[in-house]
């Protein structure tokens, strides 16, 4: 075995890997560049060396920069990660020529499947199922619709050019294929200038469906099951799990069979994924092949036990498979959540910045990775697993240099339903402020009965979120747990309060039972009978519901047990209440008594104003250059000012044509977020 | 008998209505609250004890003698905060405009002279016309009599204004020298003169909102400390801070319960500070860290953004915090943060509240209209306010104290009791480039010899280890334990008897 490897990435998947060496007693070495020099993989590993600026292509995959760090700390082999050169042949080449071990296949594997065109041949030759489709020309309209016989309906017919949905046409019958070949050709021929047409098979429905392989040098080759990863923003994945609540055991050994074929075919010797676009008849057909570590790995680690980054390593030291297919054995479920530092509420804008909070929820170890690929049995109804994959710690940056995911959050239980519950409770655990983050798109989609239901395509945040993420407005019995824990929350809030030094002996303040909680519109009235274990909160319809909790004022996080249930409320004091942040929702709740609730209805209500016609300030900047002047029209797309924020440059347009009449801010002014830059007629 | 009980009950109904449901109607629908509602709500429940229900004006000239309203446009009284004893006057809007005559002002004063007899804050509720015409001079008398009281009672007990609708002319000039001003956005203004007069004598065209609404005062003239949304808002946010203060000047500020370990470790403030020495960070970060559960009642927020003033607790005990903020022009002092950051701490002085000072200060903001403004006098402000404060004072410098602005900010030579530096500080006269550029003057032609000096003085200066070598820093701490050595510096300062040598009252340079 090796003694010391270098792991050529950063963030989560570096730290993955250090873990995993470090379990076997490998050394390991980092490479950072300079925004990564306090970065968490540094920290953990046991050397590191600095390889240059921050942008990546200046550092991380600057291969001469690579193997100088190779050579400069002798490490024998190097773990690539994901991205960055981890599908490089050059990279693995390089390291070949030096007799430096890459963890990952033979470069002969990875030149096969890095080109679209020649892995599906491959995959074709080893019997995979592909796209069916007919690759040559088509002369005419007739011609297009014997083929699409052929391939039999729904076909897609698409320019050889083409992209962007020019010159694409979807046809069910003979009648659409004819008109479709017709008018995607003249499509073609204007937009392209090419008009060379091909047509083949339209997947309905379709699922992004992986099987996870693993192949050793000696010729042996396993699938560890599936990871369905059809919950994707445009081409992003965001969510995953294993298995895949769609396939059945027939089409998952099928599939199964077929990736390791092609495996073998490619002399494939390490971990890869062979992707897969699955249909509502289960018709599965390759996409491509990954011959990396899959980001979304942990899923298969979880429900099969094994280490996948420990396998790789030792295949690579030469060690034949030590689990034979009949060893892998799927358990529970799993699920992936991707926490990125995108803001939700402004169309996943990439957001950078100082973590001023990052908490995690509790990892905890169950289910068949516990056992470390030597489970026994089934796990108990009710276990649990949380497993956070992370690359940032609280007080560190989240710079614009790199892929702006920060954890990968995973939950396993022997159900889905369980999973998907787990995973509910730790998105509601887990504090991320300073940036913008999905968390509360992830829970939203926790919580989403498409998915809970697992009737879920590619095309699932496309469809059910066609205008962006609002927010979530919770169901009534949200709602009312929420009240619940708020009443019985601010009551021990306003006792501490009346025990405060100075205070006139026997004339102290009393705090009543009697409570008015508002949230979301909602107004409850409730009777708190407290004790000394918890808070029984009944609701002017007689129902209540039965609060326990260990928070204690001034806590961020609340977790409570409402009526049996688990609730997980991120509390932040507001005048009167708390701001609530649960499930995805962000709402105020206000709990007053009823005399104070009945003047606060008196309170006008203030509307937030119109920035409708305002240019706000998208981040924390300085104003570099105003580039108009009160009284100018602009139009739409026209630079207005320049913003620098983390060293860099952001030129903010014009959304539409209008007159500045107001500029707030002059270049050399420090904005913050939302800040009025200048408004317009 | 029972006639008496019934007259008894009738008059107090006749004066709980104030002005008549007609008018309660109004002022409702004008986003206010009556009088009495905000005394409700800014008083524990039922603890209200009501002064001069009956008292009614003695003018008998344009008619008044007609309109004699029980009461007569003031509510006074005292309650209880938590369970602590304040005084509390609310002028009744819906009586006569709530404007002020003899009578009215003479139960402003009665509730003051208690106040300060026995101890207690006194919270004034304001939302007035202004003077009783019809009485004259009677009525600018009773402002004077209200102002001696307010001088007299300034650094004895709390006083806090609250502006929750007109406060016109020399009305303004009560809440003015009290301790702290707060106001309702939108339904509130505060001008010595309004916008007739300005138009007229300046041709200034103006809305009372701009020229002394919320915004204005809170961003512009800093005369208002906080505004609020509404009156629901704005009295519990007053319940809030009153938590913080002691009641008078020979009581120690409160302690409460706190569910805050004292010995919190905060990893993530070893690295608050970035690495480029010209990055700005949010000092805030550091001030909710240290505090007990985050918890902090920020004064003048919007104004002179450059400092930053307030509350926390620390170990359940009232601290005020004053703390440069990078984020805003570096954090330079000047005329506006001198004189905000300079009121805070004679506040705290004057009632016991030991200081918490964050230091990360380039130097005093250089310019004309610095010093035509007159920045020496202003900045001096604050130095002489740290040198005379004898609270306990704690400073820390995250990084930058550089020059004069080191010496203002809590230094030790302003007998501050413990300065403690983080690795990252640099205490020194100015930075290494200026530095550079006046000692090696010779060299300016030269940009290699001067950055070797620059590097030079860097390696010397820009480091606390120079004046920790002097004690002019007790200690280098890491940042990470920053709460947990605060915390036990201010716990070690609760008996310390601070001096001042006996003087009728000094001269600070107003």
């Amino acid at each position: 075995m090796f003694k010391k490897i270098l792991i050529a990435n950063r963030g989560e998947i570096a730290c993955r890997v250090i873990k995993t060496a470090r379990k076997m007693g490998i050394s390991t070495v980092a490479i950072y560049s300079d925004a990564d020099a306090h970065a968490l993989h540094v920290r953990m590993a046991d050397e590191a060396v600095h390889i240059g600026p921050p942008p990546a292509n200046q550092s991380y995959i600057v291969i001469d920069k690579v193997m100088e760090a190779i050579r400069k700390t002798g490490a024998e082999a190097v773990h690539p990660g994901y991205g960055f050169l981890s599908e490089n042949p050059k990279f693995a080449q390089a390291l070949e020529r030096e007799g430096v071990i890459f963890v990952g296949p033979p470069v002969g594997a990875i030149e096969a499947m890095g080109d679209k065109i020649t892995s599906k041949k491959i995959a074709q030759e080893a019997g995979v199922s592909t796209v069916p489709g007919y690759m040559g020309l088509i002369g005419d309209a007739e011609e297009a619709v014997k083929i699409s016989r052929e391939v039999g309906y729904p076909v897609m017919i698409k320019a050889s050019a083409g992209g962007g949905g020019k010159g694409m046409r979807i046809a069910w019958s003979d009648e659409e294929a004819r008109e479709g070949f017709q008018s995607s050709k003249n499509e073609a021929a204007s937009s392209f200038g090419d008009d060379r047409i091909f047509i083949e098979k339209f997947v309905t429905q379709p699922r992004h469906i992986e099987i996870q392989v693993l192949c050793d040098s000696h010729g042996n080759g396993i699938y560890l099951g599936e990871r369905e990863c059809s919950i994707q923003r445009r081409n992003q994945k965001v969510v995953e799990e294993a298995p895949s609540p769609f396939l059945d055991a027939a089409t998952r050994k099928a599939m199964g069979e077929q990736a390791v074929a092609l495996a073998k075919a490619v002399g494939y010797a390490s971990a890869g994924t062979v992707e897969f676009i699955v249909d509502g008849q289960k018709n599965f057909y390759f996409l491509e092949m990954n011959t990396r570590l899959q980001v979304e790995h942990p899923v298969t680690e979880l429900i099969t036990g094994v280490d996948l980054v420990e396998q790789m390593i030792r295949v690579a030291s030469g060690e034949p498979l030590s689990i034979t297919q009949d060893d892998v054995k799927l358990i529970g479920w799993a699920i992936e959540n991707r926490l990125y530092a995108e803001d939700p509420y402004r169309n996943f804008l990439p957001s950078t910045g100082r973590l001023t909070r990052y908490r995690p929820p509790a990892e905890i170890a169950a289910g068949p990775l516990l056992k470390n690929g030597k489970w026994q049995g089934e796990a108990p109804a009710g276990d649990a697993a949380v497993r956070n994959d992370t690359g940032v710690f609280e007080g560190g940056e989240i710079s614009i240099y790199y892929d702006p995911m920060i954890a990968k959050l995973c939950t396993w239980a022997p159900t889905r339903a369980e999973a998907i519950e787990a995973m509910r409770v730790a998105l509601d655990s887990f504090e991320v402020e300073g940036i913008g983050h999905n968390l509360p798109f992830l829970s939203a989609v926790m919580d989403h009965p498409r998915f809970v239901s697992g009737d879920i395509t590619t095309a699932f945040i496309a469809e059910e979120y066609p205008e962006g993420f609002t927010g979530v407005t919770l169901a009534s019995d949200d709602l009312r747990r929420i009240a619940a824990a708020c009443a019985a929350m601010h009551r021990v809030a306003e006792i501490r309060r009346t025990r405060v030094s100075g205070r006139m002996d026997n004339h102290e303040r009393k705090v009543g039972t009697d409570w008015v909680v508002t949230l979301q519109g909602d107004r409850h009235d409730v009777t708190i009978a407290a004790d000394h274990d918890g808070s029984t909160v009944t609701f002017a319809d007689g129902q209540a519901l039965r609060v326990t909790s260990d928070w204690t004022p001034g806590a961020s996080l609340a977790r409570l047990d409402v009526n049996g249930e688990t609730v997980v409320l991120k509390a932040t004091k507001i005048t009167g209440g708390f701001r609530i942040r649960t499930r995805g929702a962000d709402i105020k709740v206000h709990v007053r008594t009823p005399r104070q609730a009945e003047l606060a209805l008196l309170m006008p209500e203030k509307l937030p104003p119109d920035t409708s016609k305002m240019l706000l300030c998208p981040m924390p900047g300085l104003i570099v250059k105003i580039n108009v002047a009160e009284g100018d029209e602009v139009q739409e797309g026209q630079a207005l000012c320049t913003v620098e924020a983390m060293k860099m440059e952001n030129i903010l347009r014009a959304e539409r044509k209008g007159v500045v009449t107001k500029i707030n801010a002059a270049p050399g002014d420090s904005m913050g977020v939302d800040a009025v830059i200048m408004e317009f007629e | 008998m029972k006639d008496i009980l019934t007259e008894l009950e009738n008059r107090r109904k006749g004066a709980r209505l104030g002005g008549g449901q007609a008018r309660i109607d109004a002022q409702h629908g004008r986003g206010k609250l009556t009088a009495r509602e905000r005394i409700e709500l800014l008083l524990d429940e039922g603890s209200f004890e009501e002064f001069d229900m009956f008292v009614t004006h003695r003018c008998t000239d344009f008619g008044m003698e007609k309109q004699k309203p029980a009461g007569d446009g003031v509510v006074t009284g005292w309650g209880t905060i938590n369970g602590r004893q304040v005084y509390v006057f609310a002028q009744d809007f819906t009586v006569l405009g709530g404007s002020v005559s003899a009578t009215h002002a003479a139960k402003i004063c009665k509730i003051m002279d208690m106040a300060m007899q026995n101890g207690a804050p006194v919270i004034g509720i304001n939302d007035s016309g202004g003077a009783r015409i019809q009485e004259g001079v009677d009525s600018l008398a009773g402002y004077g009599e209200v102002f001696q009281r307010n001088i007299m009672a300034s650094g004895v007990v709390p006083q806090i204004s609250m502006i929750m609708g007109p406060c016109a002319g020399g009305a303004v000039y009560s809440p003015a020298m009290t301790d702290f001003i707060f106001m309702v956005k939108d339904s509130s203004y505060m001008f010595v003169t309004g916008p007739d007069v300005v138009k007229t004598v300046t041709n200034e065209l103006v809305t009372a909102e701009e020229l002394g609404g919320a915004s204005t005062h809170t961003k512009k003239s800093s005369v208002a400390d906080a505004a609020f949304e509404n009156d629901v808002e704005a009295l519990a946010e007053v319940r809030r801070l009153v938590d913080f203060l002691p009641l008078n000047n020979r009581q120690k500020p409160p302690v409460r319960p706190f569910f805050d370990d004292p010995e919190r470790i905060e990893e993530s403030l070893d690295t608050l500070i970035p690495q480029n020495p010209n990055q700005p960070y949010d000092m805030k970060e550091l001030i909710l860290k240290i505090a007990d559960e985050g918890d902090f009642f920020e004064i003048q927020e919007d104004f002179a953004k450059n400092i930053i003033t307030g509350f926390i607790r620390l170990e359940g005990r009232s601290v005020g915090v004053v703390a440069n903020q990078p984020m805003v022009l570096a954090g330079v002092l000047d005329i506006d943060s001198a004189r905000k950051a300079a009121r805070f701490v004679r506040f705290c002085d004057c009632f016991d509240i030991p200081l918490l000072t964050l230091v990360d200060v380039p130097g005093f903001l250089p310019g004309t209209t610095q010093e035509y403004n007159g920045v020496i006098k202003h900045g001096a402000k604050l130095l002489f306010a740290y040198g005379e404060a004898t609270v306990p004072k704690v400073t820390v410098i995250t990084r930058k104290a550089y020059g004069g602005a080191y010496v203002v900010m809590a230094s030790k030579h302003l007998r501050a009791d413990i300065n403690y530096a983080w690795p990252t500080s640099e205490v020194a006269v100015m930075g290494a480039k200026g530095a550079t550029e006046i000692i090696h003057r010779a060299d300016l032609g030269d940009p290699e010899k001067i950055a070797k000096h620059a590097k030079d003085y860097e390696d010397r200066f820009a480091n606390p280890f120079v004046a920790a070598e002097r004690g002019f820093i007790d200690e280098v701490i890491q940042p990470r334990s920053t709460r947990k050595r605060v915390a036990r510096t201010f716990a070690s300062l609760r008996n310390k008897q601070g001096q001042m040598p006996w003087k009728k009252h000094d001269n600070i340079p107003l």
